[in-house]
């Protein structure tokens, strides 16, 4: 059974999105995704300093049966990435919600997650998809 | 809802998922197809191939069949028990499958693929009229596979004293009878390993008894990746009807001197005019995977594409079969609209659990 944590909001694409104490938005892809693709062998990051807007390619999975694109949730900043991915991207198998995290975000606005999905909603979708 | 091998119950106990392969409801892995290749290279695992089809080929005239029947010459096989790889071919010298035949003095054992079983069937049905021989499936039995630097003492843990005297006995390639299971010193990983047929009702009970004994279900995404690593082609994805084993890294496995084939008189035609397409072996060290059906470039032109590509765990980075119009020069890979540099190796490509191959 993949899990949806309700402390993050959700885009259809499958990312999911935290807003930080920081005001920095922190980026992954969900316990339903990693599942999906199977074992994670590469993952192609955005750089530090892209502008993003919501809906943009931010980057690909690269995994033992597809590569995927993931695309940013919502407009912002790229003040992060995790580089500890290119060494271990089986994280986002292990943990895609902790250590698998993919990069953050200066978000433009931040009022911008309201827009995303609860996990609630996100669950249906993926439900739906899997009919 | 497709077909289930004996031991299922015990993929999804195990925590399979399931796909269907060729209207069979296999596991495609248990959790990590990469621990489950991992485990394969450095200890043992197992693989339910209950899917396969195996088929008996009894008669007096076996061998003069066989004799035609396959690109390989069956003759070779003088020793009790031993096994030949070979392709069965068409009129047109097109590949019609790859198949493993065993020598059962005198009679014959042949594994062929799970998607052909059909047309496999009906060919060689048909073409077995002409000749005092027999073809009959055995649907009744299962098969299952242990392969791994540690597999033949697994197996050796649970069986009993006959069947272990009778591995003890085989040599590489070699396989033999103890009571109603056959056993065999072949696999499609590249490890030292067995593969045993026997009958459905005692494969389950065989299975728990090596996974309790530390032996780990394998999955067919492992599957793919070890066969890949070994050099080993898959029907379907490297070779089909439309191509011959000279354009599949099979001409060694074909005998042209005083043996009359099915498809030898095509295959003598392509080798006057010259075979103009190969099967090669790629080599990807940049980031990213090679991928069945990506385009191949040689100096702007493509030139052929890939047949099976992978992310090669033992390597660490991807590595293909690709079929490409002989060429010279610096190959290149389309990936989603970017060019990738590629090496040309001849396969196989991993051997006892390290890289071996040369550049060309």
């Amino acid at each position: 059974m993949a899990e949806f944590p309700e402390n993050v909001r959700y885009a259809k694409t499958h990312e999911w999105a935290r807003l930080e104490d920081d005001g920095t938005v922190t980026i992954g892809i969900s316990d339903h995704a990693q599942d999906a693709l199977g074992d994670v062998v590469f993952v192609e990051l955005p750089e530090e300093g892209d502008v993003l807007g919501a809906g943009d390619e931010a980057g690909v999975v690269e995994s033992v049966k597809a590569a995927s694109d993931i695309y940013a949730p919502i407009a912002g900043r790229v003040a992060a990435i995790n580089n500890e991915l290119e060494d271990s991207p089986e994280a986002v198998n292990d943990s895609p919600f902790g250590e698998g995290w993919f990069y953050k975000l200066t978000p433009e606005n931040s009022d911008d997650m309201n827009s995303l999905l609860s996990a609630g909603d996100y669950q249906k979708i993926c439900e739906e998809e899997s009919h | 809802m497709g077909l289930k091998t004996p031991m299922y119950e015990q993929h999804v106990t195990a925590g399979a998922r399931i796909v269907d392969f060729g209207g069979w409801d296999m596991p495609v892995h248990y959790g990590s197809q990469i621990e489950e290749h991992h485990k394969v290279r450095q200890d043992a695992g197992m693989f339910d191939v209950s899917h396969m089809t195996v088929i008996d080929i009894k008669g007096s005239e076996s061998q003069a069949f066989l004799t035609r029947l396959l690109a390989n010459d069956i003759c070779k096989l003088t020793l009790s028990g031993k096994a030949l790889y070979s392709a069965m071919l068409n009129e047109k010298g097109g590949v019609l499958d790859d198949l493993i035949v065993y020598d059962n003095n005198g009679d014959y054992l042949m594994v062929v693929n799970c998607g052909t079983r059909e047309k496999d069937l009906a060919w060689i049905s048909q073409q077995a009229e002409a000749f005092d021989c027999s073809v009959t499936e055995r649907p009744e039995l299962a098969i299952i596979a242990v392969q791994g630097p540690n597999a033949m003492a697994a197996v050796d843990k649970v069986v009993g004293n006959e069947t272990r005297s009778v591995i003890k006995s085989l040599k590489i390639f070699q396989g033999g009878y103890s009571s109603t299971w056959f056993i065999a010193r072949t696999g499609y990983t590249g490890e030292k390993g067995l593969e045993i047929i026997l009958p459905a009702e005692e494969a389950r009970q065989f299975w728990e008894d090596l996974a309790n004994n530390g032996v780990r279900p394998i999955g067919l995404g492992a599957r793919d990746t070890l066969r890949l690593e070994a050099g080993m082609n898959l029907y379907g994805n490297d070779m089909d009807e439309s191509v011959s084993p000279l354009e599949s890294n099979m001409g060694s496995t074909v005998v042209l001197e005083d043996h009359e084939f099915i498809g030898k008189s095509a295959l003598l035609k392509k080798l006057d005019k010259g075979t103009r397409e190969q099967l090669v072996g790629l080599v990807m060290t940049e980031r990213g995977i090679l991928r069945a059906h990506y385009p191949v470039f040689c100096n702007g032109q493509q030139v052929g594409e890939i047949t099976s590509g992978a992310f090669s765990p033992t390597l660490r980075h991807s590595i293909a079969l690709a079929r490409i119009s002989v060429a010279t020069g610096e190959l290149t890979v389309g990936i989603r609209k970017k060019q990738f540099a590629v090496q040309r190796v001849t396969p196989p490509f991993v051997r006892n659990g390290k890289q071996v191959y040369k550049t060309l």
